[in-house]
C-alpha cells in the first residue's frame, strides 16, 4: 500500500467546516418545510418564510447561514482497515478548522477561558472537540463535523437522578429544560437527549443525538416511544418558532442511551438551533474524499 | 396581526400604533450596537457622535472588512438582547431611539421605558444572518472604530424584516405571554407525558 497523505485529512477537515456553515442538510430543510406546513399561526409562518429565504441566500451566495460559526466538533470514525496515525489525524483536524476560519474567512469564536483573548482561528487548547470511534470491516475514515453556536449550547443541562425517580423524572427534566430555555436556542431545532452512562458520557450522548439526521428514530422501540412522547409534549407548550408562539417548538427529539450504574439515573439535554448544521466527509485509503451530510 | 412597511426616522405615532404580534419591515437607517458600545456610551460617558433620534438600533457585532476608507459587509447577524437590558431605558430617553431589534427580548425596565418614551422591541429571526446581510445595502459609517466589532455602525437597509413586534408601548410583552401560556398548559402536558 502506498503511503497515506495526511494533507487529505486537513483538506477534508477544512471543507466540512465550511460546508456545514453554508449548506444545510436536506433532512433539516425537509423538516423545516414540513413544520411550516403544520404551523397554523400567521406570525410563526412569517418566521419560517424568513428561514427559507436565509437558506436560499446562503445557497446562492455560498455564504454563512448564521454568523455564529460556533466551536468545531469532529466526530471521527476510523475503519479497522484504514492506515492511520491518530496523532497526525488530530493535528490535521485542528489545522483544517483553523484554515477554514482564516481562509473563508469567517469569525473565529474560540477564546481563552480566563483572559478572554480570541486567537481568531476557532481552535486553541482542547479544541476542536474530537470524538473517536472505530468501525469493524471498513477501510475509510469518516468525519462528521458539527459546528455548535452558543445560543443553543448555553442551554445545555444535565442531572444525576436516582433509580427511585424513575423514567418520569427523565422526561420531566427534558420538558422543563426546554420551557426554561424559551427563545434562546433559536427554536424549532433538535432536542438532543442523553440517558444513562456516567456524568460525562450522558452529555456526549446528548451531543451525538443532535448529530443524527432530523427525525431518524431510535432503533430501540422503548427509546423511540420516549422520543415521540417528548416531541408531542414539547410541541404542546406553544413556545413556537423563535419563542414567539406557535404550534411547532421542535423539529425532533433524539435520544441516545447507554447502560448506567445500578444506583444512577442520569439525563442530559443538548439543544440544536433551527439551522441544524452538520457535514460529513469520508476519506478512502486512495485519498479520494466523498462529501455529504 | 397587521403587517407594516415603515420608513426611518419613525414617528412616535407610528410606533405607538404597533401591537405585539404585528410584523414590521422598514427602509432607511439602522444603527448597530452591542454590549461594549453601550458600556462606552453610558458607563464611560461618551456622547454619541451621531443623532439616533427616531431610529432603530440592532444588537450585533458585525463581520466587516475595510477596503481603503470604505467598510464592506461580510456577515451581519443578531445577538441575544437580554444582556443589554440595563442600557435600554437610557437609549430611549437620551438618544430618542424608537425601536430595539434583537433576539430573545428584554425585561420589565425596558418594557416600562418603551411605554414611557414610545418605543418597541422588534424580534428578528435568529440564525438568519444571510438574509439580514442581504437586506443591509451599505455600511455608511463606523463610529468609534477602535471598538470594532462592538463599535457604533450606521447601516442603510431596504425591506429589513420580517420583524415581530415582541414588546410594545402598551405594556404588551410577547415572550412573557408565551411563557405564561406554556405554564398554564404544563399541568395537562405532565399528566399525559408522565402517566
Amino acid at each position: 500500500m502506498r503511503k497515506f497523505d495526511y494533507n487529505t485529512v486537513e483538506e477534508a477537515a477544512k471543507q466540512v467546516y465550511i460546508k456545514a456553515l453554508t449548506d444545510l442538510p436536506p433532512d433539516v430543510r425537509g423538516a423545516l418545510k414540513r413544520a411550516y406546513e403544520r404551523e397554523s399561526q400567521p406570525p410563526a409562518r412569517e418566521i419560517f418564510k424568513a428561514m427559507f429565504k436565509a437558506i436560499e441566500i446562503a445557497d446562492r451566495k455560498k455564504t454563512l447561514v448564521c454568523q455564529d460559526t460556533g466551536l468545531p466538533i469532529y466526530m471521527v470514525k476510523i475503519g479497522s482497515d484504514f492506515p492511520w496515525n491518530g496523532a497526525e489525524i488530530k493535528k490535521r483536524l485542528s489545522k483544517g478548522a483553523s484554515r477554514a476560519t482564516l481562509e473563508f474567512p469567517f469569525r473565529g469564536s474560540s477564546t481563552h477561558i480566563l483572559t478572554r483573548i480570541n486567537p481568531q482561528d476557532s481552535v486553541g487548547r482542547g479544541l476542536p472537540v474530537i470524538y473517536w470511534d472505530f468501525v469493524e470491516g471498513s477501510d475509510s475514515l469518516e468525519m462528521l463535523m458539527v459546528p455548535k453556536g452558543s445560543g443553543s449550547e448555553n442551554m445545555s443541562t444535565m442531572k444525576m437522578f436516582i433509580p427511585a425517580d424513575g423514567k418520569a423524572a427523565l422526561k420531566k427534566f427534558v420538558l422543563d429544560a426546554f420551557v426554561a430555555s424559551g427563545s434562546n436556542p433559536c427554536p424549532p431545532g433538535i432536542i438532543g437527549v442523553g440517558i444513562g452512562g456516567t456524568a460525562d458520557l450522558v452529555m456526549r450522548l446528548a451531543k451525538e443525538a443532535i448529530a443524527r439526521p432530523v427525525g431518524e428514530r431510535s432503533q430501540q422501540p422503548l427509546i423511540a416511544q420516549m422520543e415521540q412522547e417528548l416531541e408531542d409534549a414539547i410541541n404542546a407548550t406553544g413556545i413556537g418558532p423563535m419563542g414567539l408562539g406557535g404550534d411547532i417548538s421542535t423539529l425532533a427529539v433524539h435520544i441516545e442511551w447507554a447502560y448506567t450504574h445500578i444506583t444512577q439515573n442520569p439525563v442530559a439535554v443538548n439543544t440544536q438551533c433551527w439551522p441544524a448544521r452538520r457535514a460529513r466527509a469520508i476519506i478512502h485509503p486512495s485519498g479520494d474524499i466523498e462529501y455529504g451530510f | 396581526m397587521a403587517t407594516y412597511h415603515l420608513e426611518t426616522a419613525f414617528s412616535e405615532q407610528a410606533i405607538r400604533k404597533l401591537k405585539i404580534g404585528d410584523i414590521v419591515y422598514f427602509d432607511g437607517t439602522l444603527f448597530g450596537i452591542r454590549d461594549l458600545t453601550q458600556i462606552y456610551m453610558f458607563d464611560q460617558n461618551h456622547e454619541p457622535p451621531v443623532d439616533m433620534a427616531g431610529h432603530p438600533v440592532i444588537h450585533t457585532a458585525p463581520s466587516l472588512r475595510k477596503v481603503g476608507d470604505k467598510w464592506e459587509k461580510i456577515c451581519v447577524g443578531t445577538t441575544t438582547s437580554s444582556r443589554m437590558d440595563r442600557f435600554t431605558p437610557r437609549l430611549l430617553e437620551k438618544c430618542g431611539v424608537r425601536a430595539i431589534i434583537g433576539k430573545g427580548g428584554q425585561y420589565r425596565q425596558s418594557l416600562d421605558a418603551m411605554g414611557k418614551f414610545g418605543a418597541v422591541y422588534l424580534a428578528i429571526v435568529g440564525g438568519a444572518a444571510s438574509l439580514e446581510t442581504e437586506q443591509i445595502q451599505e455600511v455608511e459609517e463606523v463610529f468609534w472604530e477602535h471598538l470594532h466589532p462592538e463599535a457604533l455602525y450606521k447601516f442603510k437597509v431596504k425591506d429589513f424584516g420580517p420583524l415581530t413586534v415582541a414588546m410594545d408601548s402598551h405594556g404588551g410583552h410577547r415572550y412573557f405571554e408565551v411563557k405564561a401560556e406554556a405554564e398554564r398548559r404544563l399541568p395537562g402536558i405532565y399528566e399525559k407525558l408522565l402517566a
